[in-house]
């Protein structure tokens, strides 16, 4: 990056960024030249945390980042193929809280950009053929309905029907309650297609970004044949305050935090974000899924 | 036992108590006005129970005079055999599981757990399993299919304890193992909801062949009361959180997520628990002979098919 991008403001600079990967980045970052580590409050050029994954240069502290961005960061550049993007939430509850479902899909759906909180692509590991699944934190907390169920078994049974492994990035809040019994099942749905994968020698790794909660931790994201973690990234059943409100104690220091789950024995790895390509590449090549086609 | 009475029935309540103290006085001639008195609060039960909501059918799945696992597995099995532990850490009492006959047919059952006194309670933790409740499931599960024995499962649990050594133990995995274990295993599972289905802590003994619920039992995604605090900001919500989350047996039904409603004696099965194992053992008999004369390859097809098919998306 040359001095002359990083003093341009942000409206020119925009302009300048290829379009199509301002159209990665512009998401769930906050627009502005600086920002600032929400954990050790150095200040950041954006340029500079992008090409670093969000990932502050100073104290390593993992931002959340968009499925697309997530996606962007882990295939190779060339080829990609989004998949099961035909599928599209409905309200088969027609439920209502204080605002009505639909309303939060359209208001979800404006604001992200995304139909719902699963990104499925085909593509490339250095050079190995994957399918890879991102959630959309960003899209109604990442929650588990209907068409996430879907697009996740529609990524499995792609794997299962191209022999390649997949890899899924959770990030969710949970079942999406607003499907009611539908968003229960799920995880019924996901855990069977994960199952199919296992039995056929597909390699299923499972990277938890933070957070990874409820229906979502209970089901796909805790199925991989390897489970990895992001660091510092929340990861468990039952939420921090429910636990507290039901033991009325306070929580240990860490609790639920990715070091915390490895410590119980609970995953295999913790990787920083900027190695996961690599490492999860090495994986792959000795579990031996995936073998380049033809 | 004296019967506890759910704050709309009221009304049935002051007319058997009304019956109770003429019964009480022991005198002739007051057994016409006895009998009036008790097809006075048997019409109420009817007017009452023809129009349950959501919550009130809530209300009587957690009724706590509600017949639970072991008392079916009582009314339903013979040479009942309880198996105890996970072979890892503990024996979790909020789950039972063991042996049994089922009309004559050898069998595995599984069933969430809840306590009768404060006591039981608490042995029981309120019906909420830890991991190695789920990974004694588990065990209980393989053992079935060694030796081709089909699996009845009977739901009931506010849903999976939320606790510290839950989560150290890898609560969520221990769920979801038993999600993917059951969507394979190789004997037909029947599962049935009989009092409370919390969320995934239900759904971890859930996944089978077919799914009955009992007239008055509840199936859901999350508690009333945790979706009213999380979407209204109010937990006194969950009147209206149980109503639009759809949770009855009736309106699940009519989705297409339960194949079939058991029905309950007027009042709840609590009223009369033989009368609802009966009913039970009626409907569960059929299914399950029905399911032993499918072969296992087509069985096992029509189960991932089933799972495949759960959910509503539109297509663009």
């Amino acid at each position: 990056m040359s001095w002359f991008d990083r003093i341009l403001p942000p409206k020119i600079k925009k302009n300048t960024i290829p379009a199509e990967k301002a159209a990665e980045g512009k998401r769930s970052v906050p627009e502005g030249l600086w920002s600032k580590c929400p954990t050790c409050q150095a200040v950041l050029y954006r340029t500079e945390l992008e090409e670093n994954l969000y990932v502050c240069p100073h104290c390593d502290h993992h931002q959340r980042i968009s499925a697309r961005q997530r996606l962007h960061f882990f295939l190779d550049a060339e080829p990609r193929l989004e998949i099961a993007a035909q599928y599209l939430p409905v309200d088969p509850l027609r439920f209502k809280d204080q605002k009505r479902y639909k309303e939060r899909l359209a208001e979800a759906q404006t604001k992200t950009g995304e139909k719902d909180a699963l990104v499925v692509m085909r593509g490339l590991l250095q050079g190995r053929p994957v399918v890879a699944a991102a959630f959309a934190f960003e899209f109604m907390g990442g929650s588990m309905g209907s068409v996430v169920g879907a697009r996740f078994a529609k990524a499995a049974e792609t794997a299962l029907g191209e022999r390649c492994p997949l890899i899924c990035f959770s990030a969710s809040g949970g079942a999406r309650m607003q499907e009611g019994l539908f968003s229960l099942m799920q995880m019924a749905k996901t855990a069977a297609a994960v199952e199919r994968l296992a039995k056929a020698g597909i390699p299923y790794i499972s990277v938890l970004t933070d957070p990874t909660m409820g229906g979502v931790s209970a089901s796909l994201a805790t199925l991989g044949d390897v489970l990895v973690a992001e660091p510092q990234s929340l990861i468990g059943f039952a939420g921090p305050r429910v636990i507290e409100q039901t033991i009325r104690e306070k929580l240990p220091e860490g609790f639920q935090r990715a070091e915390y789950l490895l410590e119980h024995g609970a995953i295999d790895q913790i990787v920083d974000r900027r190695q996961l390509r690599p490492v999860i590449a090495e994986m792959l090549g000795i579990l031996g899924g995936g073998e380049t086609a033809g | 036992m004296k019967m506890y009475y759910l704050d709309f029935e009221q009304a049935v309540a002051e007319l058997e108590g009304k019956v109770e103290e003429l019964r009480a006085l022991n005198q002739p001639g007051i057994e016409d006005e006895i009998k009036r008195l008790e097809s006075k609060a048997r019409k109420e039960l009817q007017r009452i129970y023809g129009k349950l909501g959501a919550w009130q059918t809530v209300q009587v799945a957690r009724h706590p005079q509600r017949p639970y696992t072991l008392d079916y597995v009582e009314a339903l099995f013979t040479e009942v055999q309880v198996l105890a532990g996970d072979r890892a850490f503990a024996d979790d009492h909020a789950i039972v599981g063991g042996l049994a006959r089922f009309a004559g047919i050898p069998i595995l059952w599984m069933g969430h757990q809840k306590g009768r006194d404060t006591k039981e309670k608490i042995q029981r933790n309120f019906g909420m399993p830890r991991p190695e409740g789920y990974r004694k499931a588990l065990r209980l599960l393989r053992l079935a299919e060694r030796f081709h024995l089909p699996v009845l499962t009977f739901i009931d649990t506010p849903g999976a304890y939320p606790g510290i050594g839950a989560e150290e133990r890898g609560q969520s995995e221990a769920i979801a193992r038993n999600l993917a274990v059951m969507s394979d295993l190789d004997v037909p599972i029947l599962c049935t909801v009989i009092g409370e289905g919390g969320s995934g802590g239900a759904l971890a003994i859930g996944v089978g062949d077919r799914l009955l619920m009992l007239e008055h039992s509840v199936y859901s995604v999350i508690s009333p009361e945790g979706c009213a605090s999380i979407l209204w900001k109010d937990a006194g919500k969950a009147a209206e959180a149980a109503e639009t989350l759809g949770i009855t047996a009736g309106r699940l039904q009519s989705l297409g997520l339960v194949d079939e409603m058991v029905p309950e004696p007027l009042g709840g099965a609590h009223r009369d628990p033989q009368a609802a194992a009966q009913s039970l053992r009626e409907r569960l008999l059929p299914q399950l002979e029905g399911l032993l004369r499918e072969n296992a390859g087509q069985r096992l097809a029509a189960r991932y098919e089933r799972l495949m098919g759960y959910g509503v998306v539109g297509e663009a």
